[in-house]
């Protein structure tokens, strides 16, 4: 059976890949939403926390011993508490300020971040082996799946909705969510905001981190591999909807799928796509596709 | 909070004293330094000068940030080039032409962007300078990753050779200082006032009876214009126009370039340009520490010094430069 | 200021020392090696070419007792044809620079081409794949060592077609150097009775190629060519593994492919990969012991041929210099293509009009892991392509300098 001219199961393995991508970009956007949606800071350093998150499991490996599994929980600790300093030390300072001065800031830590590890390391990738259980691949009929690629979907579904239902249903998510509209009221309450600030916007690089942990085994572990990353994220958090963390994760998701379909019909766009989308929502519906006027 | 931090509506001195200054020992540096400093990199400094005075127009004094500068930069470049190279036009009618291409991508991208503010605006400008970097990427006139080299330079009005780096150098100057002229022109005029206006507070400068959208789109496309401008004199100095010139790292060098200068001076962009230029030129065998550090700088600058260079001394002589 | 001064003093003292190098401009020759020192091209040429050139210089002057005094200068051009158009003019304008080497990445190489001759320097490429450089962007300031896009296409593409791989599937990264190996590759395997069952065009540059494998794998061809390079061709051979592509039968042709690429992609990925390069540190015993100096000094990694080609086109230039007694790119260029070559790592071969300069090319397969005895020992030997047949010949050239007779 042919649907627009290929086989059925060839569209099927394609959507599937596409699936895949759409988890990195899910993931990847959740923390970038948390913390715009919640912080107003537009984290630019993004894609480089997402590349050291990558390094941390890489380098932990190799010096330490400290194995896949492990590295999945002590990673985005690490560079989540790098987070936290980088918050306390320097953004904190800016959030009187123009709100594009946090973007500068990040953008210029993302320039550091990523020109220390290129000297370092160079611009080639460093393999990282993905876990035992997870080599080989399962034979689905219409494709190879490799069994790592299916572990990414689950990891990807089991943060973003965890995350999604702590923000928006739990009483600590109402507390983050008051206190982004009212500080100082929220604060009169008692509950420590500032400190909620910073942990906030440490769990968003740990998110990041945890992509980066995640795509170690598949993508090479390179300096570069969050630079041009964060563009596309940055368009999906638009087109969700900036403050929206389900609009994130729909949206990453939904490009995931749109991006593997462009793939199939018309290769050459596929690194386009999004941002057409991107314009087109912004003119039509410019809060985002979930997102709600500020 | 508007982002420049020089107010010179503060100032109770009118005179521009200090300005003129300034301006002419500008003009002295950039008429003698031929003699000891190598004319290429001048020429490059002063196409980057006119790029990062144009950008400073729309944010220093339009309070707009657009990170997709690169599209007009990089659009000018290869319309010039192509122009020069396969049309065979000569060099003032190719910039001409680049900068009027430059200015009508600008009304097109200014139209889509302006409806939003602030961050929005940013990321919509990203946005479309990440679809012009694809575009140019498959297109074939741009010759792709090759870009269009061997672009000869051509007789300046049909006369005077080009290819002599001296008369090249004269046809830069010209256009950097005219450009420059034209940006301090507007910025002391009553339009340059509105666009203080609405960058300070712009519902209230709504609530004057002033159009801003109509305000804020002119200075974007004559900040994309004059963009276009120095990307296609950059493109006839140095006979190439490259992929380099859209990329997003390069509407991020020229925020750089802005902010390290001083935003909202007349004189800071082109102080950190030559700054940023000289800076890639002397390091360029480090490498990777070129990008550490410009990232320092721009950590440096937003945290502890966000007058920059020119405004730090503006603000010691109390006075707008 | 005080290299002016430096230099006219050693010119002085030239001129009182001998006629042999009174033409030598500034007494020196002054040769810079302008590739990509932090990306992805940094392993396959990078500081490895500069000790490559270094090393070449000591061992001309050591074996012909030359009295020339030259300086080796490298930088970094970034794979971008702005910057290294930048480092060059100031190299030639402003540092006296007087032969650019190496120069990965085409589009850079096209530029260097272009302003050498301009301004009457020269430039002996090593890096670049372009058939062009010979082609219609020749010139006679610029030769062209080790490989080119017309060799890898007809190296491997004939060889594979030949030895049953007779229907494909290109992988070609969406940017003329891609299109151009795909052009030629496909012209060569459909004049040797090959078919091309299909192609897909990514983007330039991709990480993940999971999709386009799979649309590989579809189209039932045994070969999948893969028509890109560097960080293209190794994110793409790692996942045809991970997706079991060779596993159900099909094979994958590396169009461009080098040495440390291998080393970095390890064996279990890489095995099976046709490949022909022009150089291979096991050839013979002379390769061997160079190749063991070089990584003396080059952090224990092994030659690529490109560094390689360095190391080669140094030699016969420095010959050259001394045979015309001059560093003036134009005439150097006519010299070394008098000259034949003969060196220990390409063994005989010769520079012609069209500045092509031939040798012997070598269809390789990369070994098992466990066929290999260690760390770079690589690649069996499955065929030798003589230096007649292995390069465009002049007849189908399309450069200017060779007249159509």
């Amino acid at each position: 059976m042919e649907i627009f001219g290929i086989p059925s199961q060839a569209l099927f393995g394609q959507l599937l890949i596409g699936l895949i991508n759409g988890s990195f970009y899910a993931l990847l956007s959740l923390g970038l939403a948390v913390i715009f949606g919640l912080l107003n800071i537009i984290n630019f350093s993004h894609g480089a926390q997402y590349m050291l998150g990558a390094f941390v499991a890489y380098l932990s490996l190799n010096k330490l011993g400290i194995n896949y599994w492990l590295s999945l929980f002590i990673t985005p600790l690490v560079v989540g508490a790098t987070g936290v300093l980088i918050e306390k030390t320097m953004l904190k300072r800016l959030y009187k300020l123009d709100h594009l001065y946090g973007l500068l800031l990040t953008f210029g830590l993302a320039l550091v971040i990523q020109g220390v590890f290129r000297n370092e390391f160079g611009s080639s990738g460093m393999p990282y082996p993905s876990p035992e259980v997870f080599q080989g691949v399962f034979n689905l009929g219409f494709m190879f799946l490799p069994k790592y690629r299916a572990w990414v979907i689950v990891v990807s579904l089991v943060v973003c909705l965890s995350t999604w239902f702590v923000i928006e249903r739990t009483k600590l998510g109402a507390y983050l969510r008051a206190a982004t509209e009212n500080p100082s009221l929220v604060q009169a309450f008692g509950i420590n905001v500032p400190r909620m600030v910073t942990l906030t916007y440490g769990f968003g690089v740990a998110l990041a981190a945890l992509a980066g942990v995640m795509a170690a085994p598949i993508y090479q572990v390179s300096p570069m591999m969050g630079a041009d990353i964060i563009i596309v994220v940055f368009a999906v958090v638009v087109v969700g909807g900036m403050g929206s963390i389900l609009g994130a994760i729909l949206t990453g998701f939904g490009l995931g799928l749109v991006e593997g379909l462009t793939k199939v019909f018309y290769p050459e766009a596929s690194n386009t796509v999004i941002f057409v989308i991107m314009t087109i929502v912004l003119l039509l519906k410019p809060a985002g596709l979930f997102g709600t006027q500020k | 909070m508007p982002m420049s931090n020089a107010s010179p509506t503060v100032f109770k001195t009118q005179s521009f004293t200090q300005q003129w200054v300034a301006f002419a020992i500008m003009v002295l540096f950039f008429v003698i330094a031929p003699i000891w400093v190598y004319p290429i990199f001048l020429m490059k400094v002063m196409c980057f000068a006119l790029f990062a005075c144009a950008f400073n127009l729309l944010l220093g004094f339009g309070g707009l940030l657009s990170f997709g500068h690169a599209m007009f930069l990089g659009t000018a470049g290869y319309a010039a080039a192509h122009a020069a190279k396969v049309w065979g036009w000569n060099p003032e009618v190719a910039v001409l032409f680049a900068t009027a291409c430059s200015a009508g991508l600008a009304l097109v991208a200014g139209t889509l962007a302006i409806r939003r503010q602030g961050i929005y605006f940013a990321m919509i400008t990203l946005a479309l300078s990440q679809m012009v970097y694809f575009l140019y990427l498959q297109t074939p006139f741009t010759g792709g990753e090759d870009g269009i080299q061997s672009v000869p330079r051509g007789k300046l009005f049909g006369t005077f050779d080009l290819s002599e780096n001296l008369a090249m150098y004269i046809f830069v100057l010209t256009i950097f200082l005219a450009g420059f002229s034209l940006i301090w022109r507007i910025v002391h005029s009553p339009f340059g006032q509105i666009l203080k206006a609405i960058r300070e507070n712009q519902d209230r400068a709504i609530s004057l009876g002033y159009d801003t959208d109509h305000f804020k789109l002119l200075a974007f496309v004559i900040s994309g214009a004059l963009a276009g401008t120095a990307g296609a004199t950059k493109a006839l100095v140095f006979q190439l126009a490259s992929l380099t010139d859209v990329h997003w790292s390069m509407s991020g060098e020229v925020v750089l370039m802005t902010l390290l200068g001083g935003l909202g001076t007349l004189f800071g962009p082109v102080v950190g340009a030559a700054i940023i230029v000289s800076m890639q030129n002397y390091l360029a065998q480090f490498g990777a520490w070129v990008t550490i550090i410009q990232g320092l700088i721009f950590v440096i600058c937003v945290m502890a010094f966000r007058r920059g260079v020119i405004g730090e001394i503006a603000n010691w002589l109390k006075k707008p430069l | 200021m005080k290299r002016n001064l430096l230099s006219l003093a050693v010119a002085a003292t030239c001129a009182f020392a001998g006629s042999a190098q009174a033409q030598i401009s500034d007494g020196i020759v002054k040769i810079g090696v302008l590739n990509d020192m932090s990306g992805l091209y940094s392993d396959i040429t990078g500081q490895g070419s500069v000790t490559a050139a270094k090393m070449a210089v000591e061992d001309y002057i050591k074996a012909s007792k030359s009295k020339l005094k030259v300086e080796v200068v490298g930088a970094d051009h970034q794979n971008k044809p702005d910057v290294g158009s930048n480092v060059a003019r100031q190299w030639y304008d402003t540092e006296k620079v007087d032969m650019i080497a190496d120069v990965p990445t085409s589009s850079v190489g096209l530029a260097i081409a272009k302003i050498s001759a301009d301004k009457g320097k020269l430039h002996v490429n090593s890096g670049s794949a372009t058939a062009d450089l010979t082609g219609k962007a020749c010139n006679a300031n610029t030769i062209h060592w080790v490989y080119d896009t017309w060799m890898l296409a007809n190296g491997t593409g004939k060889a594979i077609v030949k030895s049953g791989g007779d229907t494909w599937f290109f992988l070609t990264a969406d940017y003329a150097f891609g299109h151009a190996l795909e052009r030629d590759t496909e012209e060569v395997v459909v004049k040797n009775g090959g078919k091309v069952l299909g192609k897909v065009r990514t983007p330039f540059p991709t990480q993940d190629f999971s999709s386009f494998l799979l649309q590989a794998q579809a189209s039932k061809a045994k070969i999948i060519g893969l028509a890109n390079a560097g960080g293209d061709t190794t994110n793409s051979i790692k996942q045809a593994f991970e997706f079991g592509i060779t596993k159900g039968g099909q094979n994958l042709a590396g169009l461009l492919v080098f040495l440390p690429d291998v080393h970095s992609l390890s064996l279990e990925k890489a095995q099976g990969l046709m490949l022909t390069e022009t150089f291979y540190w096991d050839l013979n015993d002379q390769t061997r012991a160079w190749s063991k100096k070089f990584a003396a000094a080059n952090g224990g990694k092994y030659p690529s041929m490109v560094q390689a080609g360095v190391y080669s086109s140094v030699i016969h230039y420095l010959k050259a210099v001394d045979a015309a007694k001059t560093d003036d790119g134009t005439k150097v260029a006519a010299k070394m293509k008098e000259l034949p070559t003969d060196d220990i790592l390409f063994g005989k071969g010769v520079v012609r009009a069209d500045g092509r300069k031939t040798h012997p090319a070598y269809l390789f397969q990369v070994k098992k892991p466990s066929e290999s005895k260690g760390p770079y020992d690589y690649y069996k030997l499955v065929s030798t392509i003589p230096a007649n047949e292995a390069f465009r010949p002049l007849s189908e050239s399309d450069c200017p300098l060779v007249a159509k007779k």
